[in-house]
């Protein structure tokens, strides 16, 4: 019917899940698309787990729901992986982007026999080198751009220049690092086998 | 034509307040619409409007000054949710029997208690009855637009009645979405100025607003508030067809999607018609002749249009955002049905209340529904007419 194309955000408070999700969101309008980014509301607080949703499609959006049946999962903390079942619904021919360093055996027990794809990044690694303080939001944002390919990575990184000239006008000396944790995290995200 | 964007709803709201530019806007924050206040006052603080914001105490003082605002002949708007609303009770009811056409943003949440921040339709339906005309916004598009159209409305001299432009909390008001914006200079023509025929200010005219009015005088000015609401109809009708002209996007009482073949519909109101259209086109590519009516004008309610429009359907079912407490169905499922009634068309029509809360409405959900109504169908009536949707047991 569509091309339509779900993607549920797991983070904790604070993360930048929720930023990522409207990023992604603007990323995709840019190219053209029609957008949802919406975060699920709770109680929120720094720490808490928070669920954040994208919806991409070429065609209008009408649907107003949560997802439930996602086409990818981004983790943003690895942590979430013991208490939230994030791979709830997943579809097998879908994949699921961990911010993690954990290796494939750890991953299959945490995951309860998810048989899609698995990929993972190591955000505190990219965002040290790249930012000097943890701020997985960029690097997973890149990730997610790079696994779903819901977007020619050149194109992305053009307007993410763009989105942070226009996001950090007011701290311009940001810019770089944020520009060199994208470039790093789309070399860095890796297929687990 | 248009200017292609992505906002929230709230964001949308905002940006409409923005370009009609009103004198005054007095408000209170309070989740979720508290953003519309916020990025309003940016606004100000920024010079891009010549707006007096009026950052006052509570809700109660927020109406009271859109009321003092408009009574000394300027436009006010507002915006406010749920306990917000409950708090401007008093005020609200001396708006809409002044006659002064103020403009809110309701952003539906449920009114508490117990407390809960998430979106049904509770507010908005404890204020039916208030004189205020109602129209319920499907997106953030539609949020928009019809904020536009308010003033229009509002201030129209056949109508004179203050007007809510209500858009469900957090699933419209916080979800980032495509919206075609209008140039400012265009809103603000279709928008016009505002010059009341009579306003506290007009030192020519000294005037009294809001004496006593005693045995031999209210009802007759309760008759004309009804007159008013009656005659809104027509002028909602005539700003929607301007609207039309401007920007392509057409607006009525209701929306009818894939009704006119339908055998079974469903009438509900804001961001759940979307899910609806969605099981709608599934449903009908499956043979099964689904059909949604959304309601847009709520008050005034469109009852003669709305009963002649249902009336070929075998089976209705009326959603409710909103638990009535009152044994015998939500308000919209009473109004619908006693619409159907007074029109003499007999469908069989049961009501769901749904989405209470924040409880999210999906796709299988509003697929059960239509799954009951071809059930429904089958027999001579309807039985158990209140039901539930999403309600765990």
């Amino acid at each position: 019917m569509s091309d339509m194309i779900e993607i549920r955000w797991h983070g904790r408070g604070g993360q930048g899940a929720k930023t990522a999700s409207l990023l992604l969101a603007d990323a995709a309008f840019n190219t053209g698309k029609y957008i949802q980014g919406f975060p699920e509301y709770g109680p929120e607080r720094m720490g808490a787990p928070l669920t954040a949703y994208n919806r991409i499609s070429s065609s209008p959006i009408r649907i107003h729901s949560n997802i439930y049946e996602p086409d990818y999962v981004v983790v943003v903390d690895d942590t979430l992986l013991e208490s939230v079942d994030v791979t709830a619904g997943l579809k097998e021919d879908g994949a699921i982007l961990i911010n993690t360093t954990k290796g494939k055996d750890e991953l299959d027990k945490l995951l309860k026999g998810y048989k899609g794809k698995v990929y993972t990044i190591d955000a505190r690694k990219v965002s040290m080198e790249t930012l000097g303080k943890y701020f997985p939001n960029t690097p997973m944002l890149a990730a997610i751009v790079k696994v779903s390919k819901i977007m020619n990575e050149e194109d992305f990184v053009k307007d993410m220049q763009e989105s942070f000239k226009h996001k950090f006008a007011k701290k311009p000396e940001v810019i770089d690092g944020n520009m060199k944790a994208l470039q790093l995290a789309l070399n860095e995200v890796k297929e687990v086998n | 034509m248009g200017i292609r964007e992505r906002l929230s709803g709230n964001e949308a709201a905002a940006t409409a307040m923005k370009q009609i530019n009103p004198d005054v806007v007095a408000a209170f924050p309070i989740t979720p619409s508290t953003e519309i206040p916020q990025y309003f006052s940016t606004f100000v603080d920024n010079g891009q409007v010549d707006t007096e914001f009026v950052a006052v105490e509570s809700e109660h003082s927020a109406m009271s000054a859109c009321i003092g605002a408009e009574a000394a002949g300027a436009r006010a708007m507002t915006a406010t949710s749920a306990n917000g609303l409950s708090l401007m009770w008093e005020m609200i009811y001396i708006a809409s029997s002044l006659r002064l056409p103020i403009v809110m943003s309701l952003v539906n949440r449920a009114v508490s208690g117990p407390l809960n921040i998430h979106n049904d339709h509770s507010d908005a339906m404890g204020v039916r009855d208030s004189g205020w005309i109602q129209i319920f916004s499907e997106t953030n598009q539609e949020a928009y637009d019809n904020l536009i159209m308010a003033h229009r409305i509002a201030e129209n001299k056949d109508v004179l009645l203050p007007l809510m432009v209500c858009q469900d909390g957090f699933i419209t008001s916080h979800s980032i979405e495509n919206i075609e914006l209008l140039e400012d200079e265009k809103v603000k023509e279709f928008v016009g100025e505002y010059h009341p025929a009579h306003y506290l200010l007009n030192k020519k005219e000294p005037i009294a607003i809001g004496p006593l009015d005693v045995q031999t005088y209210l009802f007759e000015h309760k008759y004309q508030q009804a007159e008013a609401m009656r005659n809104a109809k027509k002028v909602i009708l005539e700003v929607a067809k301007d609207f039309e002209k401007m920007t392509g996007r057409k607006y009525d009482l209701f929306e009818k999607y894939k009704l006119d073949d339908a055998e079974i519909a469903i009438v509900c109101m804001n961001s759940t018609a979307g899910t609806t259209k969605e099981v709608v086109d599934a449903l009908r590519e499956k043979g099964i002749k689904a059909g949604l009516l959304k309601i847009r004008v709520y008050r005034p309610f469109p009852e003669e249009e709305v009963a002649k429009t249902l009336s070929h359907l075998n089976a209705v079912a009326v959603l409710d955002k909103a638990e009535s407490l009152n044994g015998a169905g939500g308000a919209l499922f009473t109004d619908v049905t006693s619409a159907m009634q007074v029109n003499g068309i007999n469908v069989p029509t049961c009501g769901y209340v749904y989405g209470i809360g924040g409880r999210d409405t999906t796709t299988k959900e509003i697929e059960s529904v239509y799954n009951d109504l071809i059930e429904d169908s089958k027999k001579d009536k309807i039985e158990n007419p209140y039901r539930y949707l999403g309600l765990r047991k």
